[in-house]
């Protein structure tokens, strides 16, 4: 082993109890890091698969522009024969064919104003989890059926239930008036307000007949297992597409701007107080080397003597800082990675944790993200900001003046 | 040729309100191969020039030569290099770092001056058997006497040969057997590496070694003599 890193752990060990207490700190805030970082991503990529495996999708065929302003207008044509050659290509069954249109929705008592989307009900159920969170009747059935599901909201808000009539009234394609009677034959409960209060889901057969669709729809929705293939998916379905028609794919990001948004504000507030603890640890570093650099003033001072230059002194600070930087960064990473990796498997959840995760559509149990990324970008930091925290104990040697430090007890 | 070389050095210290003068027109010229004590009183100034002449401490004014090279005017780190290169220090207090064993404490001023491992070992294993104590390297300071610490503070001041040895009471904590063993050997170093010592001590003693005794008195060298050593 090197002489000059001898010195340099031999002198951490000089106090252990203090070196320990400090590296313990470093350890614990680098397994909460590991912990909390990998928790975190877990939780981020659960929330953009649930948001998306709701309804939306990772990927859509849409015609230009319909992502944006909405018209009833701007259609993809011969949705349903395209989303079959899609499925037959890319050997899928992830694929289906909607459309979307607002109406007046009536019962015996009360109207309001909803969401009424066609689906094709043999593959809707592979793109959406809609269909499996039925809690009364059942899906959808034939593809030119009379039939409606609501949501649980809704039903309540109209004083409806299973087997009772709904009039539709709305606005076809091409501007005409749009009119249906429907039978309820599910309702569904998804957690989530917004869905259950204001969304319906029709046949799509019917949707073309009563809103005048000919033939037309306006999402193609595709589910591609995760978000991790979804840019290879998206090439691939692009030169899938009809020549001559006019339409675009967009990605989830695209199509839920806001659920990025939202990942990011959530991360801006974590790394703020992962942040508050870096620094924490930093202080308590500066602390410990700052006292180790003092009460060594009388030693440094006969090195210097010897011939040692503040910059050769400081580096040695920095080496010792540095290994025990490196201490706290595996044993930290080890410890948090053991429990990560134990509740990657196992599940987090904690009391309270059920209702709000109902409220974001996600599972009462969470699953830490073990990875590369979430063992050392949490640790690494912190053995960055140790060593940053060593800077100044170190610099203070440049101040040093041998004889004057050889005069110090 | 002059190993050391002082000219009119001045050095005043603030002392509450008091200045107070170290070094008063200092002027002293000490041969290559020179054996040389200077005594004073305590704050006789001995130390100050002791440390002046070793870059440890800067005087107000004059000029001083080692080697025939003007020290004075050289930066932090020249003078840093100048110690690690051509002078050997030896303290009262041994000062040896607590954590390394007594062959790494010999070891580590020639890692610093950039030593081959292989070197390294071999020569702190013969100076540390050439200042009797073989078989002691791995002990730490903590585990040796004051004497063996202040031969393993001397097997480091001269391991790389340097030019010029400075020690500052050297035999302060030793009794008086070890410091004639002390004495001895820088004797036996002296003649047989040529190397100059400039010694600060009070020690009569020690004194009766030197081949020149320096006294001084607030600051001033009050008497020169060249003197048949013990």
């Amino acid at each position: 082993m090197n002489l000059v890193f001898r010195l340099a752990w031999r002198n951490l060990w000089r106090h252990p109890r203090r070196t320990w207490l400090t590296t313990g700190a470093m350890v614990f805030s680098n397994t909460l890091l590991v912990f909390m970082i990998a928790l975190q991503f877990g939780m981020y990529d659960l929330m953009i698969d649930n948001t998306l495996q709701a309804f939306t999708g990772h990927l859509q065929i849409q015609a230009p522009g319909y992502k944006d302003d909405q018209k009833m207008r701007q259609t993809v044509a011969d949705i349903v024969p395209l989303a079959e050659s899609l499925r037959a290509e890319l050997t899928t069954a992830s694929i289906a064919a909607r459309g979307t249109a607002f109406a007046l929705v009536s019962s015996e008592e009360r109207s309001y104003g909803i969401a009424v989307f066609g689906v094709e009900p043999e593959f809707e159920s592979n793109v959406s989890t809609i269909p499996g969170l039925i809690s009364k009747g059942r899906f959808l059935g034939a593809s030119d059926a009379a039939e409606i599901i609501i949501g649980a909201a809704l039903a309540r808000n109209l004083r409806v239930d299973l087997g009772d009539e709904l009039t539709l009234l709305g606005s076809g394609r091409d501007g005409s008036f749009a009119a249906a009677v429907v039978n309820i034959v599910g309702i569904f409960d998804s957690g989530v307000a917004d869905f259950d209060r204001s969304m319906t889901e029709i046949p799509l057969g019917l949707f073309q007949d009563v809103f005048y669709m000919n033939g037309s729809g306006h999402h193609v929705v595709f589910d591609a297992g995760g978000i991790d293939g979804v840019a290879e998916l998206q090439s691939r379905v692009g030169s899938l597409l009809p020549p001559g028609q006019d339409l675009v794919v967009h990605d989830w990001d695209a199509l839920q701007p806001g659920l990025k948004q939202a990942i990011k504000a959530d991360m801006s507030s974590a790394f703020f107080m992962y942040g508050i603890l870096v620094i924490l640890v930093a202080f308590s570093v500066l602390n410990t080397q700052l006292m180790s650099v003092l009460e060594r003033t009388h030693e440094f001072g006969i090195v210097m003597s010897l011939g040692l230059t503040p910059g050769r002194l400081g580096r040695l600070v920095l080496l010792e800082t540095a290994i025990m930087g490196a201490l706290g960064l595996i044993l930290g990473a080890i410890l948090g990675g053991v429990i990560t990796f134990w509740l990657g498997i196992r599940g987090f959840a904690y009391p309270g944790m059920e209702e709000l995760a109902a409220k974001f559509n996600l599972p009462a149990r969470f699953f830490p993200q073990v990875s590369a990324m979430t063992l050392l970008i949490g640790p690494a930091v912190v053995f960055l900001f140790t060593l940053l925290a060593a800077v100044y104990p170190a610099l203070r040697l440049h101040r040093l003046h041998p004889v004057e430090a050889m005069r110090a007890v | 040729m002059t190993a050391v070389r002082c000219v009119d050095l001045c050095k005043t210290y603030r002392q509450g309100e008091e200045d107070i003068k170290a070094l008063d027109h200092v002027s002293i010229d000490i041969a290559e191969g020179g054996f040389v004590c200077l005594s004073a009183p305590s704050g006789g100034g001995k130390t100050t020039l002791l440390n002046a002449i070793g870059g440890l401490d800067k005087p107000d004014s004059g000029e001083i030569y080692i080697a025939g090279r003007r020290i004075d005017n050289l930066s932090k780190g020249e003078l840093a290099e100048l110690r690690l290169r051509q002078i050997g220090f030896v303290f009262q207090a041994f000062n040896l770092i607590p954590v390394l064993t007594a062959r790494e404490n010999v070891e580590f001023v020639m890692q610093v001056q950039g030593v081959p491992a292989g070197e390294r070992q071999k020569l702190a294993g013969e100076i540390l058997d050439e200042v009797g104590l073989a078989g002691l390297d791995d002990r730490r300071p903590a585990d040796m006497s004051g004497g063996q610490q202040q031969r393993v503070a001397v097997a480091r001041a001269i391991v790389s040969r340097p030019e010029l040895v400075l020690a500052d009471e050297p035999t302060a904590n030793l009794d008086s057997k070890t410091a004639d063993g002390l004495m001895e050997l820088f004797r036996e170093l002296n003649e047989h590496h040529h190397t100059t010592f400039v010694i600060a001590t009070h020690d009569k003693r020690v004194m009766s070694y030197a081949k020149r005794l320096i006294r001084m008195l607030d600051g001033r060298i009050v008497d020169d003599i060249v003197q048949d050593a013990a």
